[in-house]
């Protein structure tokens, strides 16, 4: 199964390969990386601004080069990857343990359950995400202060996140259920006296768990790219711990300056994760679905 | 109930609707403003005994009820006082509205480009689908969904401002005032500032809006009134735009409709790159100096906006559409 997924889909390997690498390299970055970019005791400002080793005045201590602080871009890129791997993540995981089990629900017993959770879904969604997560991180900011925010940051983060978008994982299982339902073997199951709780549970779940988990591939793309943007304005992770995003926002100053090299490559990691995600989503989607497979 | 009628009871609904979203929005900026902000600061500073705070705070109605304090602040908002900006010492509403010009300009700019380039992209994408270009175009939208909006500005401004050295990259360059409103629409430097920003912005909204473009005119093409135009003679141009096209563009007004919260997202984004004096960058440095004031005003302006483009989209596709639900069921 997956041999023939891989001959139809070169890109999607490709994609794979990228996230299994970065994945790695971010679990083991403590062993990886020649730093700790989170003790500020380990980096010295004389090392500060140094271009990456393929340009002249390097130093061959920094592969990648340092930022304004003199830290390690190659040590600072592996932990803040892994930082927005883990938000990215985590945040799904809360959308999903939100959304699923209303969508089952809703689907699964139709009627009044089912038009509130549908009406919910709808006026969450017509509230942009990424604009409920700015003003909430926002409010969270000047209310407690940069410093309190920025102890609680990764909770904070995956909490907004992953409450903000409960309503795509609730209306695909919805949608999915609905069908399910209504077939023979669910019939089949009550007919010998299954309760719905187990219906629901043993039967309908594991039949609807396709979708999801396309959905799941595009949603962690889409939550890391929220948490970088939270990030990059200020409302996310702070200088002391980042993450790509304050990367780039920590960076971004010294373009002018030519050292481009603080913003562009942590962009360039974020950005071959996205792609690589949303990549490797398509395809499974095109996979799964038979109606979508290119005409 | 007669057409006439039931679509008078519709634009009612979606208006009261609307007021309701209002007062919402209202509650909580009230809520952040008495839970988050000390009035008195904002008026006396912090040095002041204690006995002095709690006179001022009786003279002001601060030590009232919460209903009544609130029945207060819907009375003022109602006459469009917010309250006073720390930062600028002046009334929040007309601080955040002198900045609403350079979002506004700057929205129009990527929303015509989106407009001049997702048109023909998406009907190209539609009539001729196997076509290198589509497939070049499909790719090319699913590499720009990709990559965050600020990633986009930052790259821009290497390239074109660091290393070439084309074009400005921060500020809104030269601007000329006229009345209340201050516009970089009409010098060329203020052009020359708009472009990147402007390009930023589209390049988000693009590769969705090609999609639905593209997704439209398929729908549209399969159906029998375009096979009939053609057998009746018309050109395969004539039936593409002509035809097609106006009925594709109707699902188009909604969808743009529900993006107008992700817009104001993506717009403040965009203004913090290029440090665009817009409502964004005014409300992130509002929240960084602490001053609840201009936020909840922000919050409370910008949700206005957004009731208001939601209930005009909403009238715009019943007047293109007669077809749109009047029950107000998708």
């Amino acid at each position: 199964m997956l041999a023939a997924f891989a001959a139809d889909r070169p890109g999607a390997v490709l994609a794979g390969v990228v996230l299994a690498i970065v994945a790695l390299a971010c679990l083991f970055a403590p062993l990886i990386a020649p730093q700790d970019p989170f003790d500020l005791a380990s980096f010295d400002l004389l090392d500060a601004e140094l271009p990456p080793t393929w340009q002249d005045g390097a130093d061959p201590r920094f592969i990648l080069g340092t930022d304004a602080q003199g830290r390690d871009l190659f040590s600072a890129i592996l932990y803040g990857a892994r930082i927005s791997l883990l938000v990215g993540i985590l945040a799904v995981v809360i959308q999903a343990a939100i959304g699923v089990p209303l969508g089952l629900f809703a689907g699964y017993f139709g009627g009044r359950v089912d038009s509130l959770v549908t009406r919910l879904a709808d006026v969450q969604l017509s509230l942009s995400t990424l604009m409920m997560a700015i003003i909430v991180m926002a409010l969270f900011r000047a209310g407690l202060g940069g410093e309190a925010l920025s102890r609680f940051a990764v909770p904070l983060l995956v909490l907004v996140i992953g409450l903000a978008e409960w309503p795509v994982f609730a209306r695909t299982a919805r949608a999915a259920t609905f069908v399910e339902a209504a077939k023979d073997y669910v019939r089949a199951a009550r007919a010998v006296g299954s309760s719905d709780a187990a219906i629901v549970h043993r039967h309908i779940l594991p039949n609807i768990l396709s979708p999801l988990v396309v959905i799941a591939t595009t949603q962690v793309a889409g939550a890391i790219m929220a948490e970088a943007a939270l990030s990059f304005l200020g409302l996310g992770m702070p200088v002391t711990k980042p993450s790509l995003g304050t990367l780039i926002r920590s960076g971004y100053d010294l373009i002018f300056a030519g050292a481009w090299w603080v913003t562009v490559l942590p962009g360039l990691v974020l950005i071959g994760v996205l792609i690589s995600v949303n990549v490797l989503g398509d395809a499974l989607r095109d996979w799964l679905d038979p109606r979508r497979r290119v005409r | 109930m007669n057409a006439f009628a039931s679509g008078l009871a519709f634009l009612a609904r979606r208006f009261s609707q609307a007021l309701l979203v209002m007062l919402a929005i209202l509650v909580i900026a009230f809520a952040v403003r008495t839970s988050l902000g000390d009035p008195l600061r904002e008026i006396m500073g912090q040095s002041v005994p204690e006995s002095e705070r709690a006179e001022l705070r009786h003279e002001l109605g601060l030590d009232a009820p919460w209903p009544v304090q609130f029945a207060r602040y819907l009375g003022r908002a109602a006459t469009g006082d917010l309250g006073t900006s720390i930062i600028y010492k002046k009334p929040t509403v007309e601080v955040v509205l002198a900045k609403f010009p350079a979002s506004f300009e700057l929205v129009l700019g990527a929303s015509l480009i989106v407009l001049l380039l997702s048109v023909p992209g998406g009907v190209y994408c539609a009539v001729r689908p196997r076509s290198l270009g589509a497939k070049l175009i499909l790719g090319v939208s699913v590499l720009g969904i990709s990559v965050p909006v600020f990633l986009t500005g930052i790259f821009l401004i290497t390239i074109f401002s660091v290393w070439l050295g084309w074009l400005p990259a921060f500020g809104r360059g030269e601007t000329l005032r006229i009345g209340f409103w201050e516009t970089g629409l009409l010098t060329l430097d203020g052009l020359k500032h708009l472009l990147l920003p402007a390009l930023t912005l589209s390049s988000i909204m693009l590769p969705l809006f090609i999609r639905l473009v593209r997704g439209a005119m398929l729908d549209e093409l399969g159906h029998d009134y375009v096979r009939t135009a053609r057998a009746k003679g018309a050109s395969p141009l004539r039936v593409w735009i002509v035809h097609a096209l106006r009925n594709a563009l109707l699902p188009l007004v909604a969808v743009g409709g529900l993006q107008v919260g992700t817009l104001i997202a993506y717009t403040l984004l965009t203004e913090t790159v290029f440090q665009w004096p817009g409502m964004g960058f005014l409300f992130l440095e509002a929240v960084t100096r602490a001053d609840i004031p201009l936020v909840t005003t922000y919050l409370v302006l910008v949700g206005l906006l957004f009731v208001i483009v939601n209930t005009a989209v909403d009238f715009v596709s019943l007047a293109l559409d007669p077809r749109v639900s009047l029950e107000g069921t998708r």
